[in-house]
């Protein structure tokens, strides 16, 4: 089935076209958008954007491999970003990494099986007086310890139907 | 945000504590908003410009460049429209106060929006709002759709006839965005690769047109020129670096925290009075004090006052006023892995020093770090931060290139002892 934008999507994008001199700078806000309405930027989903904004796909890609909140691959359904930065590094964030590696099962830039959780280390995500922080999806978890990170992951099972 | 910080002198920017915010067009209303805007409005714009000049406004991104002298490269009789874009994609390391504004107080910022648009003869700003930032999108579009509303923005900006719409423009994940150039290049749809200068943005910057970009810090500080006067704003700092500034303190402090001081206030004084003091009250090893591309300062430096010019007499750079503190019993060389696969990460691929350099620094300092460093390798890394200095089109290269020299300068016994030792003595 073709890939086509909801309604509420659909809306946003349209209020895009009107703020800009040409479609072309419309692209990286509408990519945003395509990155949430489908989890992510397959081939398919970047050709509709292309076709949305008359540009060739080619170049649709070249702009959307460039930046990194542009997913070429699905995550999971909670995509864990924990920063490895100076200052969180500082407060301990390669413990909360490399407990969530264990009790994953999984790396940085891999995706449980069961498509629940993603794990990815980033850059800084300007949280530094909070540090340690992990960003589940739009959510900022600040001041992160071991504990909050087990209780954390517990109830985004539970919220998301696993065992 | 932390609670800690309601704890510092907030007069002028910090005007939330903890919990509080001012998001209600209404409340921001009572507090004397807007008046900057309708006494701007009444003036002539290059008046306004001149006002801004005349209060040693520097811009608050990195740079320091005087905001109102940047404004007046604006060519009035290029027949382009004029943009202004502000720079929130907030990526240096260690920075974290275009979010309190974006969070808890976006007005004085978009205040200075119209305050600025107005002075170069914009009818159009973009502010670009790193893509991590989903929630603070959403607060600031809102404030945006009240001041429409409420006739604050729109074809007749307070009933006067000056037309600006603002837009907010998402990043999606790119630190070189923060650079302006890259940040022009991502708006206009393609991937943030620096320009060449010259031309400079002010000439020719998005969509071709006359730009000026300038940073949230430095925009919300606009406003108080208008509403106190270019006399008042430079005693709130010093003569050649008016204003308030907000310092970004973070690291091993006991209450770490965005905190408000006049330019120029003592590292010492931030870090001792303001934060509290260092985490079990261990000595600091090294401090880096604006941002992770700055030198690095050791603990027999950082008797320095926080202005552009002290900050670089000291040998090193205020940048974004992001203070990383370290203490004794922390190994600089894993501090130097984070600060060096983080810029050769980001390399935009672009300058091959920079895109070859940034990996050789980042491989080097991780074997070093890993106990597989090399004899020589202490000068080797000198030598490649040397070659990248100065030789790429924008900044990033020095940024990545700094800290290197300067922790291999300072701490050159401890890289020295990984090599010998095959290992780091800290366990790592």
């Amino acid at each position: 089935m073709a890939l086509a934008f909801s309604p509420e999507s659909e809306t946003r994008f349209q209020s895009l076209l009107g703020r800009y001199p040409n479609k072309q700078a419309a692209l990286i806000p509408a990519l945003v958008i395509a990155n949430r309405e489908f989890g992510y930027l397959s081939r398919e989903a970047m050709d509709y954007v292309a076709g949305r904004l008359e540009l060739p796909p080619s170049y649709v890609l070249n702009t959307a491999t460039f930046y990194t909140l542009l997913h070429k691959q699905p995550v999971g359904k909670y995509h864990l970003q924990v920063c490895v930065n100076v200052s969180c590094y500082l407060r301990g964030a390669d413990h909360l990494a490399d407990h969530l590696k264990r009790k994953l099962g999984i790396g940085f830039g891999e995706v449980t099986p069961d498509g629940m959780f993603s794990l990815e280390g980033v850059q800084c995500l300007a949280s530094c007086d909070t540090a340690p922080v992990i960003q589940v999806n739009d959510d900022y978890h600040e001041n992160m310890n071991l504990d909050k990170v087990e209780h954390l992951i517990d109830s985004l099972r539970q919220a998301g139907g696993g065992q | 945000m932390n609670d800690q910080t309601t704890e510092a002198p907030r007069q002028y920017l910090l005007r939330c504590g903890p919990g509080e915010d001012i998001l209600d067009l209404d409340k921001h209303l009572a507090t004397g908003g807007f008046e900057a805007v309708r006494k701007a409005l009444d003036m002539e714009p290059d008046a306004v410009r001149e006002e801004v000049k005349k209060a040693s406004l520097r811009g608050r991104g990195g740079a320091g460049f005087p905001a109102g002298v940047k404004w007046g490269f604006v060519p009035q009789d290029n027949p382009n429209p004029k943009y202004l874009v502000i720079n929130a994609d907030e990526g240096e390391p260690g920075t974290f106060k275009d979010r309190y504004f974006l969070e808890h107080d976006p007005f004085p910022m978009l205040e200075g929006i119209i305050i600025a648009s107005y002075a170069i003869r914009a009818n159009t700003s973009y502010i670009y709002v790193r893509g991590e930032f989903v929630k603070q999108i959403a607060l600031l579009e809102n404030a945006i759709d009240q001041m429409y509303a409420s006739g604050y923005l729109g074809d007749k900006v307070m009933g006067k006839d000056y037309k600006l719409d603002v837009y907010v423009h998402p990043g999606a994940g790119a630190y070189i965005c923060g650079e302006e150039s890259a940040l022009l290049e991502s708006i206009e749809g393609k991937p943030g690769r620096p320009r060449n200068r010259p031309p400079f943005p002010a000439v020719v910057g998005v969509f071709g047109c006359p730009t000026i970009i300038n940073n949230v810090e430095t925009i919300a500080c606009v406003p108080l020129v208008i509403r106190h006067g270019a006399d008042e704003f430079q005693k709130m700092g010093l003569p050649k670096d008016g204003g308030p500034k907000l310092y970004c303190l973070s690291g091993h402090l006991k209450k770490p925290g965005l905190y408000e001081g006049p330019t120029g206030t003592n590292l010492k004084t931030l870090l001792y009075d303001f934060a509290g003091g260092t985490l079990d009250d261990k000595p600091i090893k090294g401090v880096i004090p604006g941002g992770s591309s700055t030198p690095v300062l050791t603990a027999d430096e950082i008797d320095v006052d926080m202005d552009f010019d002290s900050v670089a007499a000291a040998g090193s750079m205020l940048g974004s006023g992001a203070t990383m503190v370290f203490t004794e019993g922390t190994c600089p060389v894993a501090v130097l892995v984070r600060i060096s696969e983080f810029y050769a990460h980001e390399s935009c691929g672009q300058c091959t020093p920079c895109r070859s350099g940034t990996g050789w620094l980042a491989r080097i300092v991780d074997a070093i770090e890993n106990g597989h460093g090399r004899p020589g390798d202490c000068d080797l890394l000198l030598d490649a931060a040397n070659q990248i200095m100065g030789n790429t089109i924008c900044a990033l290269g020095d940024a990545a290139a700094m800290p290197v020299q300067s922790f291999v300068t300072k701490f050159r016994d401890e890289f020295e002892q990984h090599i010998t030792e095959g290992r780091c003595p800290y366990g790592n």
